[in-house]
């Protein structure tokens, strides 16, 4: 069974500002990061859609300590986003000093855009990465 | 299904950094397993071995071949189970199936890392291969990242004040230290303080230097065999009567079950009821403490508080000896150390010990029956119960 939408289409269009997922035509919820599978069923008919590129915070954390190759990132923000279509994505958030990152950021509004990891010696090459910013 | 049980126990001091090789820490703790099972390397019939990380640590991989050669069990099939820090569980849980099979009569199973002779760069950024690599690892996340988040997630959930949740995941280390203190195979054997923990440095927020585990150097191993066979052994066998294991996706497709890991409560749900028993029989448990804040979580989806809540248990005494269930007694990840391939063949060697009454100043009197748990990368878990066979 061929894959529907490859993690190449899925990082190239990311980069394009188009954030794509999954919607399984058996349950109705959308995928994203793409899977051979909806993530909610395990269905395999599955049609590509175009998300709306907006949702909330739900977890945050401020890195301090990063892995090799990476020092010069620090400190950087990851969260966690919760999509108004429903799945979660990880990406950084760049639109707030580090130091200034509280639990007040969790259910704040943010929108979707990308920025390129070129990744290291262990990485397929260049990988797109989501990056949030507040709505 | 044939009653499995375990006759032989070995276990390295865990370390910072050593200049030992990891077959020269496995063929250690292995001949000790195997001499106190009182057998031979030739009686093992098949090596079921745990380890992560040796391409990286030492330019080794396929290490079982070599272990099974270096201790003298020539020719017998060796397999190497990579489960990031569930490793050598996972290797305990097969071993398991096949002498309960009838397959095999005497198996060795173990684990051995060399975690800390990474350095700390080289080792966050291998842990780090246990997250998603293409979809998640990009973002920067490491493995107190996933924690740190989770953290956050569990305050905001059940509504308790990061503050205070920050003092209930101190008491957590504070605890492991004490009871590391007793355990002269610990990395660290001292106490610290809850303001200690509260005011090291930041690792990633909000957790703080000794809200984490240690990296370890360090292996350990037991020898599984027959009903039968035990019986010529010994008076004292302990039995492995419950077993389950689990995996799941990326940390985000996981998400609204967070900061519950459904994969633990599945694994759970298999050992406990293979095993006949529910979290009240438990006695003993040793669970996956790499962050303070993994306590907490993996306590409640064993069933031991109700969910929100492990962090007052902690805070009463709860999980000491002498509390409703006494948890990591041997220090945990935190203060025992985590060499990770090594780490559940180190909780199974614990429990063994502490039901045949053998852990000193650290013994849970009485204790009939114990748990491990053990989690690798953000998504392996695998659950052993065990129980006194006399």
């Amino acid at each position: 069974m061929e894959y529907k939408l490859t993690f190449k289409d899925y990082g190239n269009a990311l980069t394009r500002g188009k954030l794509l997922g999954l919607k399984c035509k058996s349950c109705g919820k959308i995928t994203v990061p793409p899977k051979m599978t909806c993530q909610e069923c395990g269905g395999t008919d599955l049609d590509i859609v175009e998300l709306s590129k907006h949702g909330k915070i739900v977890t945050f954390t401020v890195v301090n300590v990063a892995p090799e190759g990476r020092q010069n990132e620090v400190p950087y923000i990851i969260a966690l986003v919760r999509l108004d279509e429903g799945p979660w994505i990880m990406g950084n958030l760049i639109d707030i000093e580090p130091a200034r990152a509280t639990m007040n950021l969790i259910n704040k509004e943010v929108n979707i855009g990308s920025r390129i990891f070129p990744g290291d010696k262990f990485s397929p090459g260049d990988q797109a990465r989501p990056v949030f910013s507040f709505a | 299904m044939r009653k499995v049980a375990i006759v032989g126990t070995g276990h390295t001091p865990f370390t910072f950094a050593t200049e030992k090789t990891s077959v020269e820490l496995f063929s250690e703790a292995a001949m000790d397993a195997i001499n106190e099972a009182t057998l031979k390397p030739k009686d093992i019939q098949a090596l079921y071995l745990g380890n992560c990380l040796g391409d990286f640590s030492e330019g080794q991989a396929m290490l079982q071949s070599y272990a099974a050669d270096d201790i003298g069990a020539f020719y017998i099939p060796a397999t190497r189970f990579e489960g990031a820090c569930a490793s050598s569980s996972l290797a305990v849980r097969d071993a398991f199936i096949w002498v309960a099979s009838g397959y095999y009569d005497a198996v060795l199973v173990g684990g051995v890392e060399r975690a800390a002779s990474m350095g700390t760069s080289l080792a966050t950024r291998t842990f780090a291969m246990f997250t998603d690599s293409h979809y998640e690892y990009p973002s920067g996340l490491t493995f107190p990242g996933m924690f740190a988040m989770l953290a956050h997630l569990y305050s905001k959930k059940y509504g308790v004040p990061l503050e205070k949740l920050k003092e209930q995941m101190a008491q957590v280390s504070v605890q492991s230290h004490h009871y590391g203190v007793f355990n002269p195979k610990a990395q660290f054997q001292k106490e610290i303080s809850v303001e200690k923990v509260l005011s090291g440095f930041m690792v990633t927020t909000p957790l703080q230097l000794l809200d984490c585990c240690p990296f370890s150097d360090g292996a350990a191993a037991v020898v599984l065999v027959s009903e039968e066979k035990a019986k010529e052994i010994t008076d004292k066998p302990v039995y492995i009567t419950g077993i389950g294991q689990a995996s799941s996706g990326r940390l985000s497709a996981q998400k609204d079950y967070l900061p519950r890991l459904k994969a633990r409560e599945v694994s759970a749900k298999q050992a406990y009821d293979l095993a006949g028993v529910s979290p009240s029989d438990i006695d003993i448990c040793e669970l996956h403490d790499c962050f303070s804040i993994a306590s907490l979580i993996a306590a409640e989806s064993l069933g031991f508080f109700e969910f929100g809540h492990a962090g007052e248990a902690w805070e009463n005494g709860e999980t000491r000896i002498g509390g409703k269930i006494p948890i990591n007694i041997s220090g945990g990840l935190k203060s025992k150390g985590h060499p990770i391939g090594a780490t559940g063949a180190s909780q199974v060697v614990e429990i063994y010990h502490q039901l045949r009454g053998e852990c000193g100043e650290r013994q849970v009197e009485g204790a009939r029956t114990g748990l491990t748990d053990t989690l690798g990368g953000d998504g392996v878990i695998c659950t052993l119960i065990m129980e006194k066979g006399w």
